[in-house]
């Protein structure tokens, strides 16, 4: 883990938040002058800053990022599920999701980890995201058994179609990392499975996720970004400095 | 169904096969040592080199020969369904069992004609067309017996496509006719998550967990050993079911860091007699 690199501007940046409401001020400001001087109609409109925009970082860290929220996301699913389970939930179902939230807690941590070698040492640990950064399932219908399913075969299903997109992405010459993706990309694929079967018996390798040649229907980090986007609102989290694959 | 019997009842096997593990034996004679085996577990540069070593002659890395290995592997898989859809046992089975097992032979039929495709399509000549031997097969005499096959295939599947992602990785993406342009690991790991999909339901349809936990009925076979086995609980050289050793006050059971993860079989491991290798024959 020697030669990991970290983004010292990535890590700036949540700390940075200030920054980001002066720059917004200053816009403000400028925005009200050119209103106040009239403005010619060609003149294209400033886009504020928002304040809640995260970039993401560009190369290997960025995909790691990206993945590393897929795991938030689904750990937030699950710790709620076994936290407050469906009553029409089975006890064999109950273990499933048991599970689940294991791996991903497990593969949350560990690229935390990755993206803050000083995570495990409270003195020295950065902050990947703002205290308020979370994902949140008030979108989702977490009292039934089939509302659980649907939510859990969302996030599944775009967790098993981005892994083989991104470990092909990564460049670092350290194989550590991609080791690690490469051997949960099949776990994900598994956990897509069976909750698809949970929901629909015999749907684990349906059409609609394989393709004609039988492939997994690969989905992009700017795909996955945005069925993500809406439940990290406010923040906004921008995907444009990633590697773009071939598609 | 005893798999150890069936293996050693398999005392044929194709010629070119035999001739390659005969190398590669040694090179895993020259790493039996506990402590080679530990540092093979932590690194993966070090498995790389073993990886070369063992194939020593071929080279390592060529598209043409990674692709002809997979589809080796999904000519085995594709033809083993389609001897257990003619098989009488198959109407035993219930309808949505069934409904399984022909969409899981409808991809590895698929897979069969991509990896031939892609291979063709990369200069190569496909290789040669193989069959699960009749003789084993005759031996699974019920429709379980034949899905607990189906499970140590897709499970040894996932594994070997990830052994070769190393040799594909870096590799420019490519335009083939009919298909398109593809990234090479890429489109392999697309079938490889497919593979773990089918490898999930049978294990589910079988009453085991969809993840290898170490506890199911089928878990001490070869195919979930190896030089790195599917009990490994350290990843990215961290030790997960240490205390501390990911979260703080945290410590994760060895279930669960063993299923998180699923590990790789080497070419060698996998045309070994005791997996894949010793179900390959007339």
């Amino acid at each position: 883990m020697s030669e990991h690199s970290f983004s010292p501007a990535w890590r700036a940046q949540p700390l940075g938040r200030r920054g980001f409401l002066r720059v917004s001020a200053a816009s403000a400001a400028t925005v009200a002058l050119v209103a106040a001087t009239g403005c010619d109609t060609s003149t294209p409109e400033p886009v504020l800053p928002d304040p809640n925009l995260i970039t993401l970082p560009a190369g290997d860290n960025g995909l790691l990022y990206s993945l590393y929220l897929l795991a938030l996301a689904k750990a937030t699913l699950y710790q709620k599920i076994y936290e407050t389970p469906p009553t029409d939930l089975t006890t064999a179902e109950r273990a499933i999701f048991s599970d689940l939230r294991d791996h991903e807690v497990a593969y949350r941590e560990l690229l935390h980890l990755i993206l803050d070698p000083n995570y495990l040492d409270p003195t020295k640990a950065a902050q990947l995201f703002p205290t308020d950064f979370a994902f949140k399932l008030t979108s989702f219908t977490l009292t039934t058994r089939a509302g659980v399913l649907v939510a859990a075969q969302q996030l599944e299903d775009l967790a098993a179609a981005t892994y083989p997109v991104m470990v092909p992405l990564l460049t670092s010459s350290n194989p550590y990392q991609r080791v690690l993706l490469l051997k949960a990309a099949s776990v994900q694929a598994r956990h897509a499975a069976v909750v698809r079967d949970l929901l629909a018996p015999g749907s684990f390798a349906n059409d609609d996720v394989v393709n004609a040649a039988g492939q997994l229907k690969p989905k992009t980090p700017v795909e996955v970004n945005t069925a993500l986007a809406p439940f990290f609102a406010p923040y906004v989290i921008s995907v444009a400095n990633l590697p773009v694959p071939v598609l | 169904m005893n798999f150890f019997n069936i293996i050693n009842q398999l005392a044929e096997v194709d010629p070119d096969v035999m001739g390659r593990l005969d190398t590669r034996r040694s090179v895993f004679n020259s790493l039996t040592s506990m402590s080679k085996r530990a540092a093979m577990a932590a690194g993966p540069a070090l498995l790389a080199s073993f990886f070369t070593k063992a194939y020593a002659g071929t080279t390592a890395g060529d598209p043409k020969e990674v692709f002809n290995y997979a589809l080796t592997l999904e000519y085995l898989e594709a033809d083993f369904y389609n001897k257990m859809i003619a098989s009488p046992y198959f109407s035993t089975a219930s309808a949505a069992a069934q409904a399984a097992i022909r969409q899981i032979s409808k991809h590895e039929t698929a897979h069969v004609n991509l990896l031939k495709a892609v291979v063709t399509g990369i200069g190569g000549t496909p290789t040669p067309a193989v069959t699960f031997k009749s003789a084993t097969f005759a031996s699974l005499t019920s429709f379980a017996a034949q899905l607990q096959v189906a499970q140590l295939l897709e499970d040894t599947g996932v594994r070997a496509y990830k052994g070769r992602a190393g040799d594909l990785l870096g590799l420019a993406d490519v335009t083939i006719t009919g298909i398109g342009t593809i990234n090479p690991l890429q489109s392999a790991l697309q079938i490889h998550s497919v593979e773990a999909r089918h490898a999930a339901h049978i294990r589910y349809m079988r009453n085991q967990t969809p993840w290898i936990t170490g506890t199911g009925d089928l878990d001490s076979q070869p195919h979930y050993t190896g030089a790195i086995p599917e009990s490994n609980t350290t990843q990215s050289n961290v030790n997960l079911i240490a205390a501390n050793s990911i979260t703080p006050n945290t410590t994760y059971s060895a279930a669960d860091a063993a299923a998180s993860f699923d590990e790789i079989l080497t070419p060698a491991e996998v045309t070994d007699n005791s997996r894949a290798g010793g179900l390959i024959g007339a």
